[in-house]
């Protein structure tokens, strides 16, 4: 196992490089200009001049190179110079934004405790609840129960966000006036007044995309479960007198969990990336709003960067994915 | 499930696929869940046939109104009837989710097995699953718009070629979570004792695939289903609202829904038709798609 | 602490004060709400209105436009003017005073220094200025004395009020930008991101894209402003939940430019929190008519240039027909409430330079009709009319937004009621309004032959706007399609016009040849067929005392006057 992780790890190195290629080659290809958002009252020539001051002008391999360098060089820098204080990095030039002419990482790092809050914290909320309904649903097939929970995470997935956000809106802010719905990114939980309050002010988007991720991995865990309770090793278990819930928690779960792995996994470089539409309707302003915002405003070195970290994320999690499915089934082997 | 009719000895012999049809219509859910897909399906497809209004008539002197006799969903913000919108924007969310569903769990379980029986081509199809999985989707489907969207208007009829695109996009960017599902599970399923039996005994890797892998993979891939198919009526809507999808005279579910948020306090009635018709649609397939898995498990149908 | 001993040394002027006029930082804390989030607070780096605007708390121009267009002095004396003497007789250069002992938020004084700083910043070759076209034609700025800065245009200049007018062309500070010339404007991230200023707040907290924190800034020149002590200035959501913020939940005071529909306005007011108030600029909603051919048979290099004339809207009674089927009247109901205005003109405001048509303000299907069937134009089988095998059949593009796609199914309809058959189509607004040259679907390229946008001119002159349709601006593929004669118009005498408002200086003179130029665009000729003349819409809370709203400039441009009402 270790020298296959290890093996996965340096080969992850050359596949990262080629999505970074392609990301670099889809965003050139991409209709848009950076000039979208500036107001048509802006002349032509003007506007080439700005064009021309962000770099445009330059062929696409020295301005691939520059990013290269600027992401997996200078950044670095950066990071170490910020922890140890050092000035290594000291007059380069960082990864820039079209957009607010700002280092991109510096507002990764400021939009990190917002995403974390809240897509973070959904993410959890909704594994935690759906990993008990998938199985108790399982476990007791046709019943009330699953009938219900069918039913909530089937329409709970349906629809969509851009629908559910609202309607929390307009039910407890508006009506019931219990919950903001304007995040206030600026707040500081220092005491339990504030944590109550960062509470109060999460709970909303918090409670939309639990639903999402609840009904993903619901479903998954049920079709699982059901795949093993009808397996020999249960009757197997069942016949040397185990407890049910040694049966049921214990063999069963861990061989259904291998989908649920993958799903999980999957989901988890989602939340850096943070949740689009849900953090537009409640102003969360996470890195998925940066990311759409640069995406709109053609902004390629941010939508480059964000995109790229994602990337890694998803080649990191994808390996862990891969080690877990080797330490739930000791079976699978890929040596 | 346990209905013990086809057991008894006086039936004839029957073919396999009487067996799982006898099966699946003892599944209530799955009855109830195909009969439900089938009204919507009907109503959809025959009923702007019976119905008098045209989804995009705009009489301006009705708008804004509540359910009527003569417009039961009432009407929208310029007068259109919400029925016939329905019925107009459920013939192509359902055409979209189904062919779109389709090809994505087509595209991803191929990728899974192949990636998860064959070990040589396994490292090669994951790396491209983490490709695709890191491509930014929007500046990706604007590219497609962008290269496909003439030539393929000029080849097949405007209507026709965007709809080949709104598929193809939604499944080319939808596969990959289906794949690594899929994949996990063949990889445990193929280290099974029954696996390594059929094994020895000779089967071509053809055989293994359709007769032992396929079928023990068959509820995730029934669950990406009912979940994709929610998924690719959505994601239609995010398409033409970024300007991507059909024309915007074009009524689809995601759209009617999409439009009527606005109106959520005003209008409440209006975003309730195009979600309960989403739901209820994702829904029916979610029982049928448990009644299918059911009827083709050798292990259940026995019973 | 400082603001403590200031509010002691201002205690004399509180004692005259009205009583509503409390001392600075009284009445605590202002939230604003902007659905678009401020990126830089930089105006020369950025011409968004979102970061003009959140800019204009902190950094002032010499004058500025109130609510009605008519000029303030903020930073100068007075306005210039001929008469007195301010601007020279031959229209050439104009001489600016500064107001005595204004001071920047650190202390220092503002000089003349600073603002012909502001000059050469703007105008370095290499820094990308976004807000160059306001120093068009000028030649130097020069530092008289201290407090007088003269600046000296190429050639006469009738309107010398473009540096240093407006919220886009602020004053900063030479002693912070000094080091952020040319190419390195964009990498002072820390001066972008929080210039000082004179205005009556300064930067706190800055996070781009999300939130500003600002605090009442303790140099400012009225001792007794601003009211309030701290201001959040948030940004991002969407128009929905800015509009909810203010007029249903009270979270915040103050939200700009709602575009919502005005039936969702009107119930969210219901709410009672707040009141929605309503401004109108020279913001028209046109439809913009295709004179050039853009058949996709045609090869690129031909298709929508000057080369290839579009087959039946060519036209000018296709064109009139098209515009008299359209109720403008319901458009203005449906799409804009009290926030929209029928309008018959490219230039609806201001008044001097207005023509008051109203040609087209009733709905004429019979007429239209009538018109088609006299200029040749015969219903076939299918009720699509055609002439000569060329039939009626028009695409219709916009950028996406909920307003825009009701026009379209609006039109559509009329438009088929006169026998003319129509494809809409809906593209991304980052794609639409991009100048990318490889996409086919920006609105210069215009490969549709009408398409619907909203367009308006800065300050209260509408010279430059009416110059863009000469002959040859057009977009092509020689110039990468850039270029602001959307439709390929083009007129010789429509040219001499344009030359004639440049050299004419009377004011009413002016208003003349505009009147004339935007008859030949809209009435004489249907190339622009203005649908609504459209207002911003914004809230406050009925809280929040001393909102004026403001079209011509930044909408905070009286922020110091803001109070809150007890």
């Amino acid at each position: 196992m270790l020298t296959f992780t290890i093996r996965r790890l340096i080969l992850a190195i050359p596949t990262l490089l080629f999505i970074s290629l392609v990301i670099f080659l889809l965003l050139e290809l991409a209709p848009g200009d950076p000039m979208a958002q500036v107001p048509l009252t802006v002349p032509p020539e003007v506007k080439e001049k700005m064009r021309e001051a962000l770099g445009l002008g330059e062929p696409m391999h020295v301005r691939y190179w520059k990013w290269l360098v600027q992401f997996f060089w200078i950044e670095p820098q950066v990071m170490f110079d910020h922890m140890f204080g050092t000035t290594y990095s000291e007059d380069k030039l960082r990864v820039i934004s079209w957009q607010h002419r700002g280092p991109v990482m510096d507002v990764v790092v400021e939009r990190l405790p917002q995403t974390l809050w809240v897509v973070g914290f959904s993410y959890i909320v909704g594994i935690l609840i759906a990993l008990p309904i998938g199985i108790y649903s399982a476990y007791k097939q046709y019943s009330m129960f699953d009938q219900a929970g069918t039913f909530i995470t089937m329409i709970g997935y349906s629809i969509p966000p851009f629908f559910t956000g609202p309607l929390v809106i307009v039910i407890f802010s508006v009506q019931l006036g219990w919950f903001p719905f304007i995040y206030d990114t600026t707040h500081q939980v220092t005491d339990w007044d504030s944590f109550v309050y960062q509470l109060r002010q999460m709970i909303m988007p918090v409670m939309v995309l639990a639903m999402q991720t609840t009904a993903q991995i619901s479903r998954y865990m049920r079709a699982s479960m059901l795949d093993n309770l009808n397996q020999d090793y249960v009757r197997t278990a069942r016949a040397k007198g185990l407890s049910e819930r040694v049966v049921v928690l214990v063999h069963v779960l861990r061989n259904s969990m291998i989908p649920v792995v993958t799903v999980i996994a999957l989901g988890l470089p989602a939340v850096f990336g943070g949740a689009i539409i849900t953090e537009q309707v409640f102003s969360v302003n996470g890195i998925g709003g940066q990311l759409i915002g640069a995406i709109q405003a053609n902004d390629l070195p941010t939508v480059q960067t964000l995109t790229f970290m994602f990337a890694i994320l998803i080649v990191f999690f994808n390996l862990i994915a891969d080690v877990l499915y080797g330490i739930l089934d000791p079976r699978i082997r890929y040596d | 499930m346990t209905d013990m009719s086809n057991t008894e000895p006086t039936t004839p012999p029957h073919s396999q696929w009487y067996d799982v049809w006898h099966q699946f219509k003892a599944h209530k859910g799955a009855l109830i869940g195909g009969i439900v897909f089938i009204v919507i399906v009907l109503g959809v497809f025959i009923g702007p046939w019976l119905w008098p209004y045209d989804a995009t008539f705009i009489d301006i002197r009705s708008r804004n109104q509540g359910p009527s006799l003569a417009h039961p969903f009432g009407t929208d913000q310029l007068g259109r009837d919400l029925l016939a919108r329905m019925m107009a924007g459920g013939q192509t969310s359902i055409a979209v989710g189904l062919t779109a569903m389709a090809l994505a769990l087509g595209l991803g379980s191929l990728v899974g097995i192949t990636a998860g029986y064959f070990k040589k081509l396994d490292g090669p199809l994951m790396r491209l699953t983490d490709l695709f999985l890191a491509l930014p989707i929007l500046p990706l489907l604007l590219v497609m718009m962008m290269l496909f969207r003439e030539p393929l208007s000029a080849a097949v009829g405007p209507e026709r070629g965007i709809f080949i695109l709104i598929v193809v996009a939604i499944g080319i960017t939808s596969w990959m979570p289906t794949a690594r599902i899929v994949r996990g599970d063949v990889l445990a399923i193929k280290e099974r004792e029954f696996v390594l039996a059929a094994r020895s005994i000779g089967t071509s890797n053809k055989n293994m695939i359709t007769r032992h892998i396929l079928p023990n993979v068959l509820s995730p891939i029934m669950v990406s289903a009912t979940l994709g198919i929610a998924n690719a009526i959505i994601t239609e809507s995010a398409l033409s609202f970024l300007g991507l999808g059909f024309p915007p005279d074009f009524p689809t579910w995601g759209r009617l829904l999409n439009d009527a948020v606005q109106y959520l306090q005003d209008y409440p009635e209006r975003v309730f038709w195009p979600g309960l018709a989403i739901s209820l649609t994702v829904l029916s397939v979610n029982y049928l798609g448990d009644g299918l898995r059911d009827a083709l498990d050798p292990r259940i149908r026995g019973r | 602490m400082k603001v403590k001993t200031l509010m002691l040394g201002a205690a004399a002027a509180f004692a005259m004060a009205p009583a509503a006029m409390a001392e600075r930082g009284s009445d605590g804390h202002v939230n604003i709400i902007y659905w678009q989030a401020p990126s830089i607070l930089n105006p020369y780096l950025s011409s968004g209105t979102k970061d003009v605007e959140s800019a204009s708390l902190t950094v002032e121009p010499l004058a500025r436009y109130d609510e009605t267009g008519k000029m303030v002095a903020f930073l100068a004396e007075d306005i210039p003017t001929v008469a007195n003497g301010g601007v020279s007789e031959d229209l050439k250069s104009i001489t600016w005073k500064l107001k005595e002992g204004l001071v920047w938020s650190d202390g220092s004084a503002l000089t003349s220094a600073d603002v012909k700083f502001t000059a050469e910043y703007c105008m370095h070759p290499e820094g990308g200025c976004a807000q160059l076209s306001f120093f068009d034609g000028v030649e130097s700025v020069e530092a008289l004395d201290d407090l007088t800065v003269k600046v000296t245009f190429a050639d006469a200049k009738p309107n010398p009020y473009g540096p240093f007018v407006g919220g886009q062309s602020p004053i900063i500070q030479k002693a912070q930008f000094e080091n952020c010339m040319g190419a390195k404007a964009p990498e002072c991230t820390a001066e972008n991101f929080g210039p000082i200023g004179t205005g009556p707040f300064v930067v706190t907290d800055f996070r781009t894209n999300d939130v500003i924190q600002y605090e009442a800034n303790p140099n400012y020149r009225d001792p007794a402003k601003p009211a309030f002590a701290t201001v959040t200035f948030k940004g991002g959501g969407d128009a929905t939940g800015a509009g909810r913020a203010v007029l249903e939940t009270g979270e915040f005071d103050y939200a700009w430019n709602l575009q919502l529909a005005p039936d969702v306005i009107a119930k969210m007011e219901e709410g009672g929190k707040g009141k929605a108030i309503a401004g109108f600029g020279p913001l028209v909603e046109r439809l913009e008519m295709n004179l050039t051919d853009p058949s996709s048979s045609l090869e690129e290099g031909v298709r929508s240039t000057v080369a290839a004339p579009h087959p039946f809207l060519s036209d000018m009674n296709v064109r009139k027909a098209l515009s008299m089927a359209i109720d403008r009247e319901l458009l203005v109901e449906i799409g804009y409430g009290k926030a929209g205005k029928v309008t018959c003109d490219l230039v609806p405001v201001p008044a001097n330079y207005a023509a008051g048509n109203d040609y087209c303000a009733t709905q004429d299907i019979a007429g239209a009709n009538a018109l088609l069937d006299e200029a040749g134009w015969v219903k076939g089988g299918d009720g699509i009319r055609a002439k000569d095998g060329v039939k009626l059949s028009i695409l219709y593009q916009t950028s996406t937004n909920a307003v825009r796609q009701d026009f379209q199914a609006l039109i559509k309809q009329w438009w088929s009621e006169i026998g003319v058959e129509t494809e809409l189509r809906n593209l991304s607004a980052s794609v639409f309004f991009g100048g990318d040259p490889g996409s086919p679907d920006t609105f210069q390229k215009f490969y549709a032959d009408v398409e619907m946008y909203a367009n308006t001119f800065n300050g209260t002159d509408p010279q430059q706007y009416l110059a863009a349709y000469r002959c040859g601006n057009e977009p092509k593929p020689d110039s990468q399609w850039q270029g602001e004669n959307i439709n390929r118009f083009c007129d010789p005498a429509y040219d001499a016009l344009i030359d004639e408002l440049a050299r004419t200086g009377d004011i009413e003179k002016r208003g003349e040849i505009a009147k004339q130029m935007n008859n030949m665009l809209t009435k004489d000729s249907y190339t622009i067929v203005p649908l609504v003349h459209r207002g911003r819409v914004s809230a406050h809370a009925n809280s929040l005392g001393g909102v004026v709203l403001n079209v011509w400039d930044s909408e905070l441009w009286n922020v110091a006057d803001w109070y809150r009402m007890k």
